[in-house]
């Protein structure tokens, strides 16, 4: 049975529709990711179950209780914020012993539990710091242990990890996994990072305008993407303007400029076709082009690579084999299975 | 997303008018009650002998109409306000120039003496001015003669001349705060920027930094001809009893003549005055303004 | 960075002795020797700060400045505190009509306030009184106290109340612990604002005042149209001396062009 069920969720403000009946379930201890650009509505969807932004239609059920009734502050989940949100009065002990103080936990207990709570995001010794006089990441530590600490019901995280800088994002990244894995908490993440989105969940939902995407593992989105929003938002992608021909045989025939090659489509006519850059490469025969940029990444080269069917951008891992020069013609392949085909509305 | 979520509980407007409730009574008790009488008062009737009759009459309002004592008395209010008001845009805008350009202990060091004066009392500072004017023997006059600018004293008290000088000082502050605020959302580059496409110091001056403070000039420049206007103290102790603006006019038909129907017909049109005024020349410099400083 | 050539320095020389001028001609006169207003050329006397005592006028006036002072500022955060939360976190039609409403005491002219309220509280019977004298300057020092806790209350991250709630704190309890602490400074800092409006208004105050509710100002502005002398410069000087205290603890607790000017980060 579903830990958490979103069923027919709506919100609109005025005339603009932030929310538009998703529909949602997650597993306990799962770690589900919204993710998609700013104004998708996911920050709206994460208030929505936090009760602090009334639902227009539909029903939040936790644990088969609908909490349409229920205060935010009697909700019990945890909530880590963008901005961290920690009191700023009150030192990193008194931050993290504040909700077991309103669950009128005793003292002592309380004690040990804000000690434990600290040491488990690697804070221990820190206790009588003001949040002012910690770093970022430090900050972010504080904000998990005090929404951990109060042993949540799910614990909702709203791009926690956007003001830290990439390298500190990373490790939190890792961190923030292992703390989850460990204490089997559902947790729902807000972000618009898809490698945070992918590095860390079970599943991800990716929003767009109020509708959700596709809800999949972070391979599934990743590879087979339900649609070109999905594709484009996730990584980089090559969107190649083709068409589909149908042979004898029911087997298609794609055109992409002046490579051709069979596949079995389901549709036909004008296409696009899109490729992720690291699932092209370089062979005798396929899409000609010429490499306009070769950009040297370290671990991969970069390529941008002008052909008759578009610009086409292109990874190759670096593993030592010698590389096409800016001004040298080469041709692309791929595989079928890791190309996107849907049709072309703009043409035909 | 931050910017189309609303703000926490927007939709029980219930809870913001619980909060603001307390306040709105107050004041729709206290301030606009009181406000609507001293308009009906105005139209009432008063008699020497008889006291107020509460009758509706226009006898107050034309008598400021027909009579020339007020029309050369609100004339007054309005040159004294004036001349206040490019005073102290004269002054406190090259002031507050020099201000911003000084260095961090001076800055904040005379920040605090030029601001400093609006919170202390009013009178205590007119009562400087009275002092400095006094007589034969005041500073300034002394000062003058001394440096040989004047033969003989000037006379300072009971003067228009006396009541710009004080009140220009009683409201420098406002100005040069006003500018202050502007000055600070200036970007110190920018100076800097213009001085490297080959513009001389008065250019930069004219062309670059001028335009920028001018809303923080005209904004100051309401603040100022609205308090000076009506500004009562000081025209009370440096202008005396011969010297007569709206406001000690008014404070003499209330508590010396008891004729208050028409102390409060004088007090009503200086606050219509005043409002129009001010209200008018926002929008002016709003609509003029708008696009520079969204 | 001191770019300011000889004649901007000569301005400011000048522009700083225009300002402090009369406040130090007070001073000065103040602790004169003689028996009429001079400058003390022959040294420096306490006589006029002693005769303070035998005017028992002044020293009322001066505790009704304070107890009035004290009280209105603090009645008004009763006021201003919820208003400026009500105003400052929801966004309601009317919001604007409702916040310049709260701030015209500053656009309305004093002696129009002070006129009105006359009229007002003698219609019951209150004029003269300590009540009319403390509901009158609630209303004028509201606008200051208002600005600058509206300042701090939109200053504040909603998050941090959203995170207190999120922990399980009912309304009181965050308003207690939470918003109440945070929005501290803007209320300490509105409060000192508040009580030197109050402690210096004069135009208003003068016209409600009686004998026996003088406020300090009122006394020696009454004092003043009769006739001026020593006496009146040394309370004027130690009025001063007050308020430069006050200034200068109010300058370094919260920054005196941030007090004045009541900024708020806020853009509309």
């Amino acid at each position: 049975m579903a830990f958490l069920e979103l069923q027919n969720v709506t919100k609109t403000f005025g005339d603009h529709t932030a929310v538009n009946a998703i529909n949602l379930t997650v597993q306990k201890g799962e770690f589900v990711s919204l993710l998609g650009p700013s104004g998708c509505g996911k920050t709206t969807t994460l208030q929505m179950i936090a009760g602090f932004v009334p639902l227009t239609k539909g029903i939040i059920r936790l644990d088969g209780r609908d909490l349409s009734n229920v205060k935010p502050a009697e909700r019990g989940l945890g909530i880590v914020f963008q901005s961290y949100a920690l009191f700023p009065h009150m030192t990193a002990a008194q931050n993290v012993a504040f909700g077991l103080e309103m669950r009128s936990i005793p003292r002592s207990d309380r004690d040990q539990r804000v000690r434990d709570a600290l040491a488990l995001v690697g804070l221990a010794g820190y206790e009588e710091r003001f949040p002012r006089r910690m770093s970022g990441g430090q900050q972010q530590r504080v904000a998990l242990a005090r929404a951990l600490v109060i042993r949540p019901q799910i614990l909702l995280l709203d791009e926690p990890l956007s003001n830290l800088d990439a390298k500190l994002r990373e490790e939190m990244q890792i961190e923030l996994r292992q703390i989850q894995r460990n204490l089997g908490t559902t947790t729902i993440l807000v972000t618009h990072d898809q490698h945070e989105a992918m590095a860390l969940s079970d599943r991800i939902v990716v929003m767009n305008k109020g509708d959700i995407e596709q809800i999949g593992s972070p391979q599934d989105t990743y590879h087979s993407p339900a649609s070109a929003f999905v594709a484009t938002f996730l990584g980089k992608t090559n969107a190649f303007e083709g068409e589909v021909q149908v042979a004898q045989g029911g087997i298609s025939r794609i055109i992409v400029g002046d490579h051709v090659y069979t596949a079995s489509a389901h549709i036909k006519g004008p296409v696009i076709i899109s490729v992720r850059p690291e699932r092209i490469s370089f062979a005798k025969a396929g899409l000609r082009g010429t490499v306009c940029t070769r950009i040297f990444r370290g671990n991969h080269w970069l390529f941008q690579i002008k052909t008759i069917a578009g610009v086409a951008t292109v990874i190759r891992q670096n593993d030592g084999t010698s590389m096409p020069e800016e001004g040298h013609d080469v041709h692309l392949v791929w595989r079928e299975e890791d190309t996107f085909v849907r049709a072309n509305s703009k043409v035909g | 997303m931050q910017s189309s979520s609303p703000l926490f509980l927007s939709t029980q407007t219930r809870s913001a008018w619980g909060l603001i409730l307390p306040s709105l009574a107050l004041f729709l008790a206290v301030v606009i009650i009181p406000l609507i009488m001293t308009v009906m008062l105005s139209f009432h009737d008063w008699g020497q002998y008889k006291g107020i009759e509460t009758v509706f009459i226009l006898k107050n309002w034309y008598e400021i109409w027909s009579d020339s004592y007020f029309h050369e008395m609100f004339a007054r209010t309005f040159r004294i306000a004036v001349l206040v008001t490019f005073i102290t845009m004269a002054l406190g805008a090259p002031e507050a120039y020099i201000l911003n350009r000084m260095r961090a202990p001076w800055k904040g060091v005379f920040l605090l003496v030029i601001l400093g004066p609006l919170l202390i009392s009013v009178v205590a500072r007119t009562l400087g001015w009275a002092l400095l004017f006094g007589g034969k023997n005041g500073v300034v006059n002394m000062a003058l003669m001394k440096i040989g600018v004047i033969d003989a004293p000037l006379p300072f008290m009971f003067t228009e001349t006396g009541v710009v000088i004080a009140l220009s000082h009683v409201m420098m502050p406002f100005m040069v705060l006003s500018i202050w605020a502007a000055l600070q959302k200036l970007d110190p580059q920018i100076e800097n920027a213009a001085l490297s496409l080959g513009a001389s110091q008065l250019t930069v001056m004219r062309r670059i930094i001028f335009p920028q403070i001018m809303p923080g000039l005209l904004s100051g420049g309401i603040i100022v001809f609205s308090l000076a206007a009506s500004a009562f103290a000081t025209p009370a102790i440096i202008g005396g009893r011969r010297l007569k603006v709206a406001a000690t006019l008014a404070y003499d038909e209330f508590l010396n003549t008891l004729n208050w129907p028409l102390g409060a017909a004088v007090a009503v049109l200086l606050l219509v005055a005043l409002v129009i005024i001010v209200v008018s020349s926002n929008a002016l410099i709003e609509r003029r303004y708008k696009a520079v400083f969204e | 960075m001191s770019k300011n050539g000889f004649i901007s320095l000569l301005f400011h020389t000048l522009f700083v002795t225009f300002m402090l001028a009369p406040i130090i001609v007070v001073c000065l006169v103040a602790f004169t020797p003689e028996g009429y207003l001079s400058l003390p050329t022959n040294g420096f006397s306490l006589r006029w700060f002693k005769a303070i005592g035998r005017y028992p006028e002044f020293i009322r006036a001066f505790w009704v400045s304070i107890g009035l002072g004290a009280l209105s500022s603090t009645i008004v955060l009763a006021f201003a505190v919820p208003a400026a939360l009500g105003l400052a976190r929801y966004q309601f039609r009317g919001r604007d009509a409702l916040s310049a409403l709260l701030l015209s005491p500053l656009m309305i002219p004093h002696v129009v306030l002070g006129i009105a309220f006359l009229r007002f509280f003698t219609q019951f019977g209150l004029s003269g009184t300590f009540a009319a004298l403390l509901i009158a300057h609630i209303v004028v020092i509201f606008p200051f106290a208002l600005r600058l806790t509206l300042s701090s209350a939109t200053g504040m991250d909603r998050s941090i109340e959203q995170a207190a709630i999120s922990l399980g704190a009912r309304d009181w309890v965050v308003f207690r612990r939470v918003t109440l602490p945070l929005i501290m400074p803007g209320l300490i800092s509105g409060w000192a604002l508040a009580f030197i409006q109050s402690f210096d208004e004069v135009t208003m105050t003068v016209f409600l005042a009686a004998p026996g509710t003088e406020t300090l100002p009122v006394r020696m502005f009454l004092y003043i149209q009769d006739n001026i002398d020593p006496l009146v410069t040394s309370v004027s000087a130690s009025v001063i001396a007050i308020t430069v205290l006050a200034l200068i603890i109010l300058d370094r607790m919260f920054g005196l062009e941030h007090v004045l000017t009541g900024h708020s980060d806020r853009t509309k």
